[in-house]
């Protein structure tokens, strides 16, 4: 799909100022803007399979047993016997929909992509400290997405173990059949996932320490760029762990070793592991889980700050205060992890150990919703796609924000930890904010990416459409999570047989929430078709579109290497001296000196 | 088929309409000569309305399914501490929503006042230390609040269970939960893993007796899959076993090998008081019964994979974990029949599901769970505890306790006299 993508738009902006082969521009190309553009495509691909996904499950959800030609369509008579989905697929498929989104739609896309675009621009790079590694970053990660997609297809099935794999379950192929090569197939995809991602990150890292443009102090960044930083500094310091769980994972399930597992009987063989801990799984998985939770978040706030201060034509409010808020976030995120552990039989001493270090986190996301308020104020607001979808973020970051406070006081989380309330929660707060933000970046940056401007009228009623479907689709679901429905269940109507109240309830929500999340979903088509239809026949744009200070806007609009065709240019100021004050344009870009008596800010 | 054709004729007809509409579009924005990137104020001015009017339709529906579904699943607590637990969810509750609103109302409100307007110009205001200071400071200080109730009723929930709560083990499968009362004596007996027999025979939940310990290793050296046949099998020459299946009976002998090992040592090392322990348990499948006002403690275990024990209405729920006997104490304070009244449905019961992936069938996972007043409790434990003899002597209903599972002939009717001192004989002292 993204080889084809390519190969398409190859009849495009080959004005051939450099004699570059087919292979060296499209394919295995080491410039950072093609290397983002690959990063979108395949992301956009994965995205649009995990979707699909989504909605088959959710057909099931609402009406349980109900015979389908959608499903058989899509999953034949050996995951859909007659048409209804069965138990273990069901399974199968929420585990590869999970995974699917957050580590290759949300980590890969949006960090892959953002990063990649922007990072070199922003900080006025010709490109990547190393090209190579960021070509080979984006090829591990097309290797683990083609084993990933592919795991879809084997015979006993994708891994079913919940994105989250806990073992012993995900150990055991006696315990469902998605343990056995799928699961194989899960570990091994995300090893090389996890490569993509140090690789990735490490260069980002350098890059942005090391090839900034004269003048670009760290605290002239856009932060966009401070965002994408931080990301990269989690990213490195908790992937490894991630790849330690799953290795020693691995070696219980092919070597023998009993490092989760101890004292088990599955399906009649008594096993001989002793001594080992499922808990300690959780332990290191959540010690990578809950840092990527803002892997996937912080770049989606750095674009949509970038968005908001433009379209509001306003300085980003406390640009210092966010800088703060971002690394405060990155620190308290490596120390929360145990929140999702209060029910593990964990000591209830450490239990409120997490407990305080979790609200805490609160304080400075809540000083970045303050602040994005505070630049809208008094604003000249704009609205181009890009600020709808990024306004959309704050309201759904606030909205998801405001339910972890409970989760995190352990003692409501008894009784709706792995509800339906946790679902919500998770998808409002990461999901939904990180899938706007990338929006956001999508409809903002293309001008950049592609030369062209993508529909505007398509875009808003995109943008529409998702946030009534979403929030159609979430807000329910807390109500479904409230009355104590259990995630991952296949079927709800068990609860016939004790409480015909909630049962009712139940039912009525979810085909709510399943109406909604087919409305998003035929939604997205509208971006899909937007996106490739402008890629080859959207208005070309000017240089800078959006009337924005930071550098990329200073590159020439059909893409030379090196960014810069001259020198590169010297920055007098902050990226935000947006209607400042004594200046007859509502915007100066980053490399205008400052005038006679002008202050920085 | 003609669905699949039907679909995919939809798919294209959408796309085709999409780009005639665009063409449209375009031809009719080439004639207004404005890039497109350039967004009209008729466009600002439109979002802006839909700014504002999304926000009562998101307000709107959320006061709706508040109103309409808020509390009606999860209906009021049944245990004492879900009563603080509830109030202590409401007053969260009342403060993230006030959150919500204030916050989510600023945000669209802003969007649609301080939509452009020509010739006006953005407020330049990069900064200001007493307001970034406030709202560090606010939220601090309602989550310092949050926090300090939220460990009170942490540190209750979870605080040892007293020394007279009554002691039940919930053991978790492949896809069901099996009740162990601890009997007349409270304690639970020991158990281990390796004593586990087939489901349906009386050592299902692997307890530790003399017994069992020889049981076990019986099984495991003459069974139908002990070792003995194993090895038989294997090296026999006159059957022919596939690759993969001598593969696998080899490893599941290797397997039994390093068992007995540790079994033999088990029954070296075990004490035959602990038997008593085990005898007056009383193993209980499909529903638990719980007497109201009483505090239970549960000790949890899992045989294969980690199962989540939750109960909903008792707000109350702890994971089930192989090789760790994890714990979590409540006292239901509404019986079944009040609780039946209270929600007007006769046919309400209290249950146990599992709360974590488990395989195919976890959302079948489940118990019932009846509790019932002190007295009916008590009519309900009396004969599981001792059984009933009629005037002759003869059971009329046996015990239900684990000796009488691993002895039944000792439960033959007799007369009462012999049973007694068969029974005595066989139970040691402690
Ligand atoms: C105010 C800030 C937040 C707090 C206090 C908070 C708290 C929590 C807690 C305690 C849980 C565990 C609940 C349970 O499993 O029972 C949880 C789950 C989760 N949260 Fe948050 N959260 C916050 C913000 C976020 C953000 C910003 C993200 C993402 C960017 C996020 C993503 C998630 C995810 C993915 C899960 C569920 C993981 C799973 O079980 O599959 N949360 N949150
Ligand atoms: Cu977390
Ligand atoms: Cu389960």
């Amino acid at each position: 799909m993204a080889a084809v993508a390519h190969e398409a738009h190859g009849h495009h902006d080959d004005h051939g100022h450099h004699e570059e082969s087919f292979v060296s521009k499209y394919i295995f190309s080491q410039d950072h803007k093609m290397i983002g553009k690959q990063f979108l495509l395949t992301a956009v691909f994965m995205g649009v399979v995990a979707m699909l996904l989504s909605i088959l499950f959710r057909i099931q959800l609402a009406w349980p047993g109900e015979s389908s030609d959608f499903l058989s369509f899509f999953l034949g008579e050996k995951w859909a016997p007659g048409g209804v989905l069965s138990e273990d697929m069901y399974l199968g498929l929420v585990t590869i929909h999970g995974t699917i989104m957050v580590f290759f739609l949300l980590t890969g896309g949006l960090s892959g992509t953002f990063s990649n675009l922007l990072i070199p621009l922003q900080v006025g790079a010709r490109d990547m400290a190393s090209g190579f590694l960021n070509m080979l970053s984006y090829w591990f990660f097309f290797i683990s997405s083609v084993l990933m997609f592919c795991s879809l297809f084997i015979e006993t099935g994708p891994a079913m173990a919940g994105w989250t794999i806990y073992p012993p379950l995900s150990a055991l192929p006696q315990a469902v059949q998605g343990s056995g090569l799928g699961m194989t197939l899960w570990l091994a995809s995300m090893t090389v996932f996890i490569a993509s991602s140090l690789i990735g990150s490490l260069n980002y890292i350098v890059t942005i320490l090391n090839l900034r443009t004269k003048g670009m102090a760290m605290t002239r960044m856009p932060l966009t760029i401070w965002a994408f930083f931080v990301t990269a500094i989690l990213g490195v310091l908790s992937f490894p762990v991630l790849l330690s769980a799953a290795l020693l994972l691995m070696m219980d399930r092919l070597a023998g070793t009993s490092f989760y597992l101890s004292d088990i009987i599955v399906s009649g063989e008594m096993l001989t592991n002793h001594g080992g801990s499922p808990i300690l799984y959780q332990h290191l998985f959540w010690f990578l889980g809950h840092p990527e939770v803002y892997i996937v978040l912080l770049p989606a706030l750095g674009l949509s700050s970038e968005v908001i201060a433009t379209n509001s034509r306003k300085p980003i409010f406390g640009y210092r205060a966010m800088i703060g808020s971002i690394m405060a976030i990155g620190f308290l995120s490596f120390i929360v992890w145990a929140h999702h552990m209060f029910v593990t039989g964990m000591n209830p001493f450490l239990g409120s150990v997490f407990v305080f270090t979790t609200l805490l986190i609160a304080i400075p996301s809540a000083v970045k919703v303050f602040n994005y308020l505070t630049t809208l104020w008094k604003g000249s607001i704009v609205f181009t796609p890009a600020m709808l979808f990024a306004i959309g973020l704050v309201s759904t970051f606030i909205t998801g924000g405001v339910t972890g406070i409970i989760l995190a006081d352990a003692a409501l989380d008894i009784s709706i930890h792995d509800t339906y309330f946790v679902v919500a929660h998770f998808h409002v707060v990461m999901g939904l904010s990180a899938v706007f933000g990338m929006f956001a970046g999508v409809y903002h940056w293309f001008p950049k990416m592609y030369g062209r401007v993508m529909n505007t009228r398509l875009g808003y009623a995109h943008f529409w459409i998702t946030i009534i479907g979403a929030y159609g689709v979430f807000f329910p679901m807390h109500f479904v999570g409230l009355a104590g429905a259990p995630r991952r269940y296949y079927d709800y109507t068990v609860y016939g047989e004790f409480d015909s109240g909630s049962l009712e309830q139940m039912m009525d929500l979810n085909v709510i929430i399943t109406v909604f999340a087919m409305i998003a979903a035929t939604g997205q088509l509208l971006f899909l078709f937007n996106f490739f239809y402008s890629i080859f026949r959207g208005p070309v744009s000017p240089q800078n579109p959006w009337n924005s200070t930071t550098l990329e806007w200073t590159t020439p609009v059909e893409h030379v290497h090196g960014n810069w065709p001259g020198e590169l240019p010297t920055v007098h100021r902050w990226p935000y001296d947006y209607s400042k004050p004594g200046s007859d344009v509502d915007f100066i870009p980053q490399d205008v000196p400052l005038a006679e008596g002008e202050e920085e800010h | 088929m003609v669905t699949k054709l039907v679909i995919l004729a939809v798919i294209i007809l959408g796309v085709i309409a999409i780009a005639q509409m665009m063409r449209v579009y375009e031809l009719s924005s080439k004639l207004r000569k404005t890039g497109e990137h350039e967004i009209s104020n008729r466009d600002n001015r439109l979002n802006a309305k839909m700014m504002l009017g999304f926000m009562f339709v998101l307000f709107g529906g959320f006061i709706w399914l508040m109103l309409k579904y808020g509390w009606v699943g999860r209906g009021s607590a049944a245990s004492v501490h879900g009563h603080d637990l509830d109030w202590l969810l409401n007053v969260n509750f009342v403060i993230i929503i006030a959150v919500f609103f204030l916050t989510n109302f600023l945000l669209f409100f802003y969007a649609y006042k301080y939509v452009k307007r020509p010739g006006v110009k953005a407020y330049y205001f990069p900064h200001d230390n007493r307001l970034e200071m406030a709202w560090t400071v606010v939220p601090a200080v309602v989550l310092a609040v949050i926090i300090i109730f939220g460990l009170r009723e942490w540190n209750q929930a979870t605080d040892e269970a007293a020394p007279e709560a009554i002691r039940v083990e919930l053991f978790s499968k492949q896809f069901a939960w099996v009740a162990r009362y601890s009997g007349m004596d409270n304690k639970l007996g020991k158990f281990d893993y390796k004593l586990t027999q087939e489901a349906e025979t009386p050592n299902e939940l692997a307890l530790m007796t003399t017994e069992t310990i020889d049981l076990a290793i019986e099984e495991m050296e003459n069974g139908v899959t002990g070792m003995k046949a194993l090895e038989a099998e294997l090296n026999n020459q006159e059957i022919m076993i596939s690759p993969e299946e001598r593969s696998k009976k080899t490893t599941d002998l290797r397997r039994k090998e390093s068992l007995i090992r540790l079994l033999y040592q088990m029954k070296k090392r075990h004490v035959t008081t602990l038997d008593a322990l085990a005898y007056d348990d009383i193993i209980q499948k499909d529903t638990l019964y719980l007497c109201k006002n009483k505090e239970y403690e549960f000790n949890f275990r899992s045989k294969d994979v980690i199962h989540s024990a939750y109960f909903p209405h008792f707000r109350a729920q702890m994971n089930t974990v192989p090789g760790l006997t994890t714990r979590f104490k409540f006292t239901p304070d509404k019986s079944t029949a009040e609780m039946r009244v209270e929600r007007n449905d006769e046919n309400f019961e209290y249950i146990l599901m599992c709360n974590k992936i488990c395989g195919g069938s976890h959302y079948k996972m489940k118990m019932f769970v009846v509790v019932l007043e002190e007295e009916d409790y008590n009519a309900w434990m009396e004969p599981k505890m001792n059984g009933v003899k009629d005037l002759d002597g003869n059971w009329t209903v046996k015990p239900s306790t684990f000796h009488v599972a691993l002895h039944p002939e000792l439960y033959e009717n007799k007369k009462v006299e012999e049973v007694e001192v068969e029974v005595a004989d066989s139970i040691p002292a402690e």
